[in-house]
């Protein structure tokens, strides 16, 4: 339709140099179309006070409510958070941090004691925080090649370039490459009861579901073609910075190992911010009306293995209750409450407005 | 049947040999050059098409710009790949390519079908067929009835009798009427074995001088096709909001650069353990790093400005052109045409248009000639019916009914036989003549009774009122001029009377007749002058024989002079009009163009100054702008012409000067400040071409180059200026002064004929009347309209909406990229300044090409904030939008304002969301990605959302498209972040979109942001009141108080006194 026309137009305009003008056109009314003559029917909303005070009141009191709903719910997730870097030399791990390097056999273990005053009822999720991680720095964020991460066999002897400088070892790539498999977070933290007789009851910690259903079941393979691990494997390397090569993050779980090691696929989601904290194990709720974690002292034993305080980082261990909501985040519940607050202000004071210039307002309707 | 020589314009003067016969009796003949007769307006070649098309669109700036971005991204490691920016660029290029490629085929089919023109060429005394491009200078053509002369002619010989021809300039200077051209003297001779030579001189560019040697055809004028400019307003926003973000970018890039390198300096922090630099990062100089850093940022933050606005823009504007051809308001119904679109790129000029030029004749007037009254010695003769005006000397009625109170038979038969036969009217189905008022006098004789049968022979016959014929020996035709102002012819009646008629302007006859018979018409002349009426006055004298053959020899004689021809057949006619008698004066009426007045009255209440440019006498252009409510009852009018100048004792140029300033000081210095300007006196200005070019030309003078800015400030002072005795480039020049003065404002041109075009190049907005008179201002315009009542819906309703659509489109692709790139400038800061990306690559390319282009692009096309009609009624509203309102600091402080607080609210509310990662029920965390699509879901919603709120006139593609467009969005993203894609290195989105909306925060968040974006927004069109609502009321309570002027009568009364001058035959 518009293409003809246009060609009807074009014709006219580029007339010949005679100056007998007229003649030749016919049939060129235009249609007398709804669309074409500009009149389709419209709706023509006109917001005036009138139609959007209601609006703001109704909208003022569904947030506010909420708002103060999520702020209870929030305040009412127990969050506990312990830094133990080592930074002071009064900190237990202060030895650790301060010894650490990177080719030694022994690992250095810290114990650090905490208490916690409430029981963590339901439940209760155990991460552990960085700070000052640039995780999401353009170099980490694209150096890794989900080729590889995805069970491709070409990848996995021949990694992306993107994975530069932690491509290859020597001659031999490596499997995971890149520099976010290469920092793979590597503590390992192991929480103790310290009961009333002072005994200590190891924690049962699970470390499955912590990950992405989506990542640990399609986005993340082992490579195929062998069963066997330590076979997929032999062609490559292990990255510079692990202690053990990729085949053996978790030797206990087949499911567990590998790429499809979910401590790694954590680790592999790169942070948004640089003060983050990833999920590390998951304390299960025990039947009964027993809590996860009464309230009391408890040890958390950490195997130091990874150094933070080079670039100034901060590592903590978080236990958290989780609701419907996720984490505690007195955020959405402040912004849910001023916004509803402000919504209900601004409709008192259209309402005045309203009132106050009523004529105006009525005579503005008339439609057009 | 004409044979004529060509004679090509070029320029110098040359020597052409008539029929490639070089004359014996030159000494050495040296093959003249001259280029060929081929008409090119195409621009390209095959040959040429792809690399000077290119060439062309990379010398704008905007596309060189994104191709330096695309260059630096293939050339640097930089965050986006390079397809992101240049896939949107070779969709542009090769669409803009392909429209221009196409435009252009149609120009070549154009150009061929005037060069493949079959002519008729004499040859060896052959007849040859030619193509129209292959005619040489040289040539002698034979040119048949109703063709178009294929190139400059000079005419040798007719098959007419008496060696002329008749011609219409209808595409050349816009007169439709027939002018007589005479054949070279002389050239009797068979034209065949002629050898001649021809020295031409310099070609004119004054069109009315050029035409002046008689014997001279021009060729029917191509001119070149308007050269497509982008509208100003537009352009000037698009440049200053890129410099403008060109600086933003710079700027934010800088900071970046320079943050990042501050924040490598503390130790550990460039390099830690985890993130290491490749070695050729390593080994890189760090200040080329800095400068790769730099361009990397640009090219992240260069998102700002997108590619796609200008295809967005460009789609608007030719879509949007559509409304205005498939508009059935500007069809007419008598021509069997609507308007036509020859530029897209103008159309949102049309409603910021400040000066209307406009021509006329054909324009204003119909061209159409009628008489009306005349006036037979000292009685008025009105020839209209039920007409009960009283004038000074007699009571007005039907025709020559009664013999009270009438002139005596003796004297009206005069009259009458004097109107027909003193012109050079032609009978050939109906009358054809050079100029239209003498057919109106030729037919308002037979009227009366007098019917002008034809010239045979010279022999006029007459068929009188007792149908006896009546025949007059046509002696000598003392053919008009404009600077006698008069035409005569002597005649010898049957009876061996020899007869002078002579008719012409008031000014010209009454100093050369007798002084008692004067002031008995004087009075008739003036009145009906003033009624806008067109004047001439007749006289009549006897010759005796003795007088005759003395006329007879001295014309002879001077005619056959080859020096000073002209000066002496001028003493000659002045020499022989005197001492004649006054027996009456005629009025005869141009008549108005439709709805010329309301089209007037609309315009000057939309704000918009109208200046009448013409050929026309002053006295004639003056009543039609009385005529046309252009001045009315109350308009002081200003007169700059030769006639105010001429003072005695004073030098013209002296004159010039205190006229100037006393004008000056009377609209300029003594007008009251602007806001009270309603209730202040209008005033008219009145200047004429020699006038004109007095002013424009003082500069050789001292002291005197300021006139040009006095002037320019009378004129814009003044509600209308009429603009007289105007040649076509003088028309030119003045547009060009108004469009170059100070706040560049918006001029359009308007009129029907080739002389025209001048003005309608140069203007702005040129818009050619689809008029009888050619097709050559249609062809050159930007805009044609078949009659002038239509450029009133074209520019208070078309070009009000289409303002209103672009600037807003403009505002708001500049609003939705400012939004989407600062949180990605926010993210720097938390990055590390390291140039990563907030959003996903596919977000990134697909944000202004897919998600939110569709809605702006409906809104563009189809908003209506008011409705045409209202548009229509109340011309004030124009005024709303005048001197590009929307795109000036105001508004655009809003929309960076909004922007800005938008984008913040983005960033920043999911930065404090994301305080805590662990955002599903499940306890696990949100990564980068997911932050990056939480910010894009809020932004793309506001965004619309915002459009949404802006719309006033939701039709159901409204709906569709920004329903659909959000419904896309969850869609592509569903789907993008569904599958592992084999072609993407990096599966970043992996069910990153899933799993955001499975977390309730994530939609809490969206919620409570997008709604706080808007609120500011919604607050705002409540407290300010949409323009719709608002103009809406106050136009109910304007309409109700009356403002709008009162539907006058189409013609004045006037009592003022209209000077000597008056109107002649043009």
């Amino acid at each position: 339709m518009m293409a003809s026309s246009y060609n009807a137009k074009e014709e006219d305009g580029h007339h010949s140099g005679a100056s007998s003008g007229t003649g030749l056109s016919k049939n060129k009314k235009p249609d007398n179309t709804a669309f074409k003559q500009q009149r389709l029917p419209a709706w023509q909303p006109i917001l005036t006070a009138g139609s959007v005070l209601p609006a703001f009141f109704v909208i003022g009191l569904i947030f506010i409510p909420i708002g103060i709903g999520l702020y209870v719910t929030s305040n009412n997730i127990k969050e506990f958070e312990i830094d133990y870097t080592g930074v002071s030399s009064d900190s237990p791990c202060y030895n650790c941090a301060k010894n650490f390097t990177w080719n030694t056999t022994e690992p250095c273990v810290c114990t650090v004691n905490f208490t916690l005053l409430q029981p963590f009822e339901s439940n209760v999720f155990m991460y552990y925080g960085l700070s000052n991680f640039y995780q999401n720095h353009r170099r980490y964020v694209k150096s890794r090649d989900d080729r590889q991460l995805n069970g491709d066999l070409s990848a996995l002897t021949d990694p992306s370039k993107e994975c530069e400088p932690y491509r290859k070892s020597g001659d031999v790539s490596i499997a995971p490459c890149g520099a976010i498999a290469n920092s793979l977070f590597n503590d390992t933290l192991v929480l103790y009861y310290v009961d009333s007789n002072n005994s200590k009851i190891e924690v049962p910690l699970v470390k499955k579901g912590i990950a992405w259903w989506t990542d640990k079941h399609v986005k993340f393979r082992n490579p195929a073609g062998n069963s066997n691990l330590t076979l997929a494997f032999r062609d490559t390397a292990k990255p510079v910075n692990w202690a053990k090569p990729v085949y053996e993050l978790d030797p206990s779980d087949p499911d567990n190992n590998g790429f499809i090691n979910e401590d790694f696929i954590v680790w592999m989601r790169t942070a948004a911010l640089p003060t983050f904290r990833k999920l590390y194990r998951i304390i299960q709720k025990k039947s009964g009306t027993t809590p996860t974690l009464p309230n009391g002292n408890y040890m958390l034993n950490i195997t130091y293995n990874y150094p933070v305080l080079s670039f100034d980082g901060r590592k903590r261990m978080i236990l958290s209750t989780i609701s419907w909501m996720g984490g505690k985040n007195p955020f959405l519940g402040i912004a849910y409450i001023t916004v509803g607050s402000i919504c209900f202000f601004l409709g008192v004071v259209l309402l005045i407005i309203h009132h106050k210039y009523d004529n105006r307002n009525t005579s503005a309707d008339i439609p057009s | 049947l004409s044979s004529s020589i060509e004679n090509h314009r070029t320029l110098g003067s040359r020597t052409i040999y008539v029929g490639h016969r070089p004359c014996p009796a030159n000494e050495v003949f040296i093959p003249p050059k001259f280029c060929d007769n081929r008409i090119v307006s195409s621009k390209y070649t095959v040959w040429n098409f792809l690399p000077k098309n290119l060439f062309e669109q990379f010398r704008r700036i905007a596309n060189f710009y994104f191709l330096i971005i695309f260059l630096v991204q293939v050339i640097v490691d930089t965050p986006t790949s390079p397809v992101t920016s240049g896939l949107p660029l070779f969709f542009v290029i090769t669409v803009t390519a392909i429209k221009q490629g196409y435009e252009d085929w149609l120009r070549h089919k154009a150009d061929n079908e005037v060069n493949k023109y079959r002519v008729t060429v004499l040859e060896d005394g052959r007849r040859i067929q030619k193509e129209s491009e292959k005619i040489k200078v040289g040539d002698v053509l034979e040119v048949e009835e109703d063709e178009t002369f294929p190139c400059d002619l000079i005419l040798l010989q007719s098959s007419r009798d008496d060696g002329t021809c008749f011609v219409t300039t209808a595409s050349l200077d816009g007169e439709s009427n027939h002018k007589t051209h005479y054949t070279v003297p002389d050239t009797e001779r068979d034209v065949e074995s002629l050898n001649a030579t021809i020295e031409c001189e310099q070609p004119q560019p004054d069109l009315y001088k050029s035409l002046g040697p008689e014997n001279l055809l021009l060729k029917g004028a191509t001119l070149k096709n308007t050269q497509s400019i982008c509208g100003k307003s537009i352009i000037a926003f698009f440049t200053g909001t890129i410099l403008k973000m060109g600086k933003t970018i710079l700027s934010k890039a800088l900071v970046c650069t320079t943050l990042k390198y501050v924040w490598q300096s503390k130790p550990g922090q460039d390099e830690p353990w985890y993130n290491e630099k490749t070695l050729k990062e390593k080994e890189t100089n760090l200040y080329l790093n800095m400068f790769t850093d730099f361009l990397s940022f640009m090219v992240l933050f260069n998102f700002i400005i997108p590619v796609s606005m200008y295809v967005t823009v460009e789609m608007q504007k030719f879509l949007g052109s559509f409304f205005i051809s498939w508009d059935k308001d500007f069809f007419d119904s008598e021509i069997e045409e609507g308007a036509l679109v020859n530029t897209s790129d103008l159309n949102e000029e049309l409603g910021q248009v400040e000066y209307v030029f406009t021509d006329k004749t054909g324009t204003l007037t119909q061209n159409n000639m009628e008489f009306i009254e005349c006036c037979i010695d000292g009685h008025q003769y009105k020839y209209r019916d039920a007409s009960s005006e009283v004038d000074g000397f007699c009571v007005t009625d039907g025709p020559m009914n009664t013999v009270q109170q009438k002139a005596g038979r003796e004297r009206e038969e005069l009259f009458l036989r004097a109107l027909c036969l003193c012109h050079t009217v032609q009978v050939k189905e109906g009358f054809i003549a050079s100029s239209p008022d003498e057919i109106a006098l030729v037919q308002g004789a037979m009227r009366y009774g007098f019917t002008f049968l034809g010239l045979e022979s010279k022999t006029m016959k007459i068929l009188n009122r007792t149908n006896d014929v009546e025949m007059y020996e046509l002696l000598h035709v003392l053919n008009f001029d404009p600077v006698r102002r008069r035409m005569s012819v002597i005649v010898r009646s049957i009876s061996g009377e020899t007869l002078l008629f002579c008719k012409g302007a008031d000014s010209s006859i009454f100093p050369r007749v007798k002084q008692e018979e004067v002031e008995k018409i004087r009075m008739h002349v003036e009145r009906n002058a003033t009624d806008g009426y067109r004047t001439l006055c007749v006289a009549y004298k006897h010759l005796t024989a003795e007088e005759y053959d003395q006329v007879d020899s001295g014309l002879r004689e001077a005619r056959l002079a080859l020096q000073d021809r002209e000066e002496k057949l001028m003493a000659v006619y002045n020499q022989v009009e005197t001492g004649m008698n006054l027996i009456g004066a005629t009025a005869v009426e141009d008549r108005l163009q439709e709805e010329a007045a309301e089209t007037m009255e609309a315009l000057q209440g939309a704000g918009i100054k109208v200046w009448v440019l013409t050929g026309d006498k002053m006295e004639t252009a003056k009543s039609t702008c009385y005529a046309c409510r252009l001045f009315k009852r109350n308009t002081e009018l200003l007169e700059l012409t030769v006639r105010t100048l001429e003072s005695p004792g004073k030098r013209r140029e002296d004159r010039l000067h205190d006229l100037l300033l006393e004008y000056h000081k009377k609209t300029v210095q003594d007008a009251p400040p602007a806001k009270t300007r309603v209730a202040s006196q209008d005033y008219g200005f009145i200047v004429d071409g020699a006038t004109l070019s007095m002013v424009l030309n003082s500069s050789s003078e001292n002291n005197l180059h300021d006139y040009k800015d006095l002037f320019l400030q009378i004129c814009q002072n003044c509600t209308s200026v009429l603009c007289c005795r105007m040649a076509p480039l003088q028309k030119a020049q003045i547009v060009k002064m108004v469009k170059n003065s100070k706040g560049s404002p918006i001029t359009l041109s308007i009129g029907d004929g080739a002389n025209d075009v001048s003005m309608i190049l140069e203007a702005h907005v040129g818009i050619g009347i689809k008029g009888k008179e050619g097709r050559q201002a249609v062809r050159n315009s930007d805009y044609a309209i078949p009659k002038l009542k239509h450029l009133k819906k074209l520019l208070l309703g078309h070009g009000h909406l289409y303002y209103v659509r672009i600037a807003h489109l403009v505002q708001y692709f500049f609003y939705k990229n400012l939004c989407f790139i600062l949180p990605q400038f926010l993210y720097q800061f938390f990055c590390g300044c390291s140039q990563q990306p907030l959003y996903d690559a596919a977000y990134l390319t697909m944000y202004n090409i897919c998600f939110t282009s569709m809605p702006i692009l409906a809104y563009s096309l189809f908003e209506q904030h008011i409705s045409i009609e209202m548009l229509l009624e109340n011309a004030t509203l124009y005024r709303q939008i005048g001197k590009n309102a929307m795109l000036r600091w105001g508004p655009f402080l809003y929309w960076t304002l909004l922007g800005v607080f938008h984008g913040l609210v983005f960033f920043f509310g999911v930065w404090f969301l994301f305080s805590n990662p662990a955002l599903q029920d499940n306890g696990q965390a949100f990564g980068n990605w997911s932050y990056g699509t939480i910010v894009f879901t809020i932004l793309v919603f506001t965004v619309t959302l915002k459009l949404a709120l802006d719309t006033r006139h939701w039709t159901w593609i409204n709906h569709f498209v920004i329903w659909g467009s959000l419904a896309f969005y969850v869609f592509f993203s569903f789907f993008w972040g569904g599958v592992i894609w084999p072609f993407l290195r990096q599966q970043r989105l992996y069910f990153v979109f899933a799993n955001m909306l499975s977390s309730v925060s994530a939609w809490l968040v969206i919620i409570v942001l997008i709604l706080l974006s808007l609120l500011p927004e919604i607050l705002y069109v409540v407290l300010r009141k949409p323009r719709g609502p608002y103009a809406r009321q106050k136009l109910v309570q304007s309409s109700a108080g009356g403002i709008q002027s009162p539907r006058s009568s189409a013609r004045p009364l006037l009592m003022r006194t209209f000077s000597d001058e008056s109107n002649t035959v043009s």
